[in-house]
């Protein structure tokens, strides 16, 4: 018998021991939901597939009474667009920020000190001063995901830059490129891949972000809805949510990691 | 206040006066008195730490002297690259992000007196078709014509270092400086490397510092050896003492037995050292 480290699964076995998790806990909610719903056909805690399915199926397709809106893909667009505008606003600033603190060391001496302190600030602690000071629209909720993801976004892209060998900044210079020429075409090339890479990282953040505060004040949105209808602990909508959310925020990973292999297939890690 | 006459011609093209190098207590160079003319082809060695790469930062301007003067036509050498200097490490030298053909043509790219050039280093139309075609024939030289559109990744180390001299090279740089720039390939490619690195020599004319840590290619490549080494080593004081060059022969001239004493000699420094680290 060889030892436990050496033992590497088959194609085959790694898919089933992959989806066992999955399916374990499927069967152990069907087990579960049934034992309930046979003891009280009225419990909420535990709904059925079906009934999540039947309220899924009229939030997805009926116009809402109140404002003529399907209220799914109302939601879903609402914490989208948030979701985009700010994880993209915090994109741009930390590809700024990111490469002249990477790049020059006197930028790196100014500004460093007053990243590093400003990402150990709990962003949802300032959430309150967001609001006052943003009201409580759209503004607010994105500021939120900027301030919350954008500290490390720049921190991880000054260090990205930081591990360009020196060779290549020796031979740059050699080539005869000024400083901005330095930027422009060997730091920047080089580092958007890997902004791509730590923009997925902070996605999780990004979503803790953008739910918080849509908890907190919104009209519409996924996160929005969740903490509205716990109120009438509507699980049959929670839950649905809950892997909506999952799946999108899984599509997004994707999408950013094709995106990274089609647009820079030089750069593997 | 130095006073210096601008209409005197330089009698070297490379001159090091008293030259020395030290990080705080620790003294890596002393006291390195040479001359270097036009067209020479310098091969250093020495034990790891006795200030080859060191000086070879000086050259380059990685580095500036702590003692001395480096001058370079008269003048004392930039502190910081420039195109005067080209330059090949042992890694690293290639842009990842590039493919073979835009590796070359970067470099007439980023001095060119186009706006787009000084802004973005990109060349346009007729101009880039004649870098274009510039980098290829430099690619042909190098042997590399046949793989013009793939990336770093996709070549061999070999591969890579030959890309490597021609991107430095179509800078016609003054000085080219090799640093251990066969060190990590077969000893096949090697040999190949040392035969196109004395073709383009011959070819351009141009002066070459070579460091490396391979004796034998010392011996025989290029037109001059240097040997870099302690002359005193005190044992309480390990780093009070830096190296010199001990040695400056011309290639090719000098008896087996002189090679061997070199051997010795390195080889023993080297052990010293490691000595010391352990102890």
């Amino acid at each position: 018998m060889r030892k436990l480290v050496n033992l590497k699964p088959s194609r085959l076995t790694a898919l089933t021991l992959g989806a066992l998790p999955f399916i374990a806990v499927l069967l152990l909610y069907l087990v579960a939901s049934d034992l309930r719903l046979e003891e009280n056909p009225r419990d909420k805690l535990l709904p059925a597939f079906a009934t999540m399915g039947d309220t899924l199926l009229r939030l997805a397709t009926e116009e809402s009474k109140r404002t003529g809106e399907i209220i799914f893909w109302g939601d879903t667009q609402a914490s989208l667009v948030r979701l985009g505008i700010g994880v993209g606003i915090s994109a741009l600033i930390a590809l700024f920020f990111g490469l002249a603190q990477g790049s020059f060391p006197l930028a790196r001496a100014k500004l460093s000190p007053f990243t590093t302190a400003i990402a150990m600030v709990p962003p949802m602690a300032l959430l309150p001063v967001l609001f006052i000071v943003f009201g409580l629209g759209e503004v607010s909720k994105v500021v939120l995901i900027v301030i919350g993801i954008t500290p490390f976004l720049i921190r991880d892209l000054q260090q990205r830059v930081m591990e360009l060998p020196e060779e290549q900044w020796i031979k740059a210079q050699t080539l005869g490129a000024n400083s901005w020429q330095l930027i422009t075409r060997m730091v920047l090339p080089q580092m958007m891949p890997r902004l791509i890479d730590a923009v997925r990282l902070s996605m999780g953040s990004a979503w803790l972000f953008l739910i918080a505060a849509e908890a907190i004040a919104a009209n519409e949105g996924l996160g929005y809805r969740i903490f509205l209808v716990r109120r009438y602990m509507s699980m049959d909508t929670i839950l649905p949510y809950v892997a909506w959310i999952t799946v999108l925020a899984i599509v997004a990973d994707q999408l950013l990691r094709q995106l990274n292999r089609r647009a820079f297939p030089w750069y593997q890690r | 206040m130095s006073l210096q006459l601008v209409t005197e011609k330089p009698a070297h093209f490379l001159e090091f006066k008293r030259v020395g190098k030290r990080y705080g207590d620790q003294v890596v160079l002393e006291n390195v008195n040479i001359t270097v003319e036009q067209g020479e082809f310098i091969t250093m060695v020495g034990a790891s730490g006795c200030g080859k790469s060191t000086f070879l930062k000086m050259l380059s301007g990685q580095e500036t002297v702590s003692s001395g003067q480096c001058l370079m036509q008269g003048q004392p050498i930039t502190n910081e690259p420039d195109v005067d200097r080209g330059i090949v490490f042992q890694r690293y030298s290639v842009f990842p992000h590039l493919t073979v053909i835009d590796n070359v043509i970067l470099g007439l790219e980023l001095e060119s007196s186009s706006l787009t050039g000084r802004l973005f280093g990109k060349l346009f139309g007729s101009a880039r078709k004649a870098a274009r075609q510039q980098a290829l024939e430099l690619l042909e030289q190098v042997g590399l014509d046949h793989a013009v559109n793939k990336y770093p990744h996709e070549l061999s180390g070999g591969m890579q270092q030959r890309l490597a001299i021609a991107q430095a090279l179509i800078k016609k740089p003054k000085i080219l400086l090799l640093d251990e720039p066969f060190g990590a390939l077969d000893p096949g490619i090697r040999a190949d490397m040392h035969q196109l690195i004395l073709e383009l020599w011959q070819e351009t004319g141009t002066t070459i510092f070579m460091v490396t840590h391979d004796l034998t290619e010392g011996f025989y490549l290029g037109t001059r050896l240097w040997v870099f080494d302690k002359v005193r080593n005190d044992p309480d004081a390990p780093n009070a003492w830096g190296a010199t060059i001990t040695y400056d022969l011309p290639i090719g001239l000098t008896s087996k037995n002189l090679h061997d004493d070199i051997r010795h000699d390195v080889n023993l420094t080297s052990r010293h050292q490691d000595e010391l680290l352990v102890s």
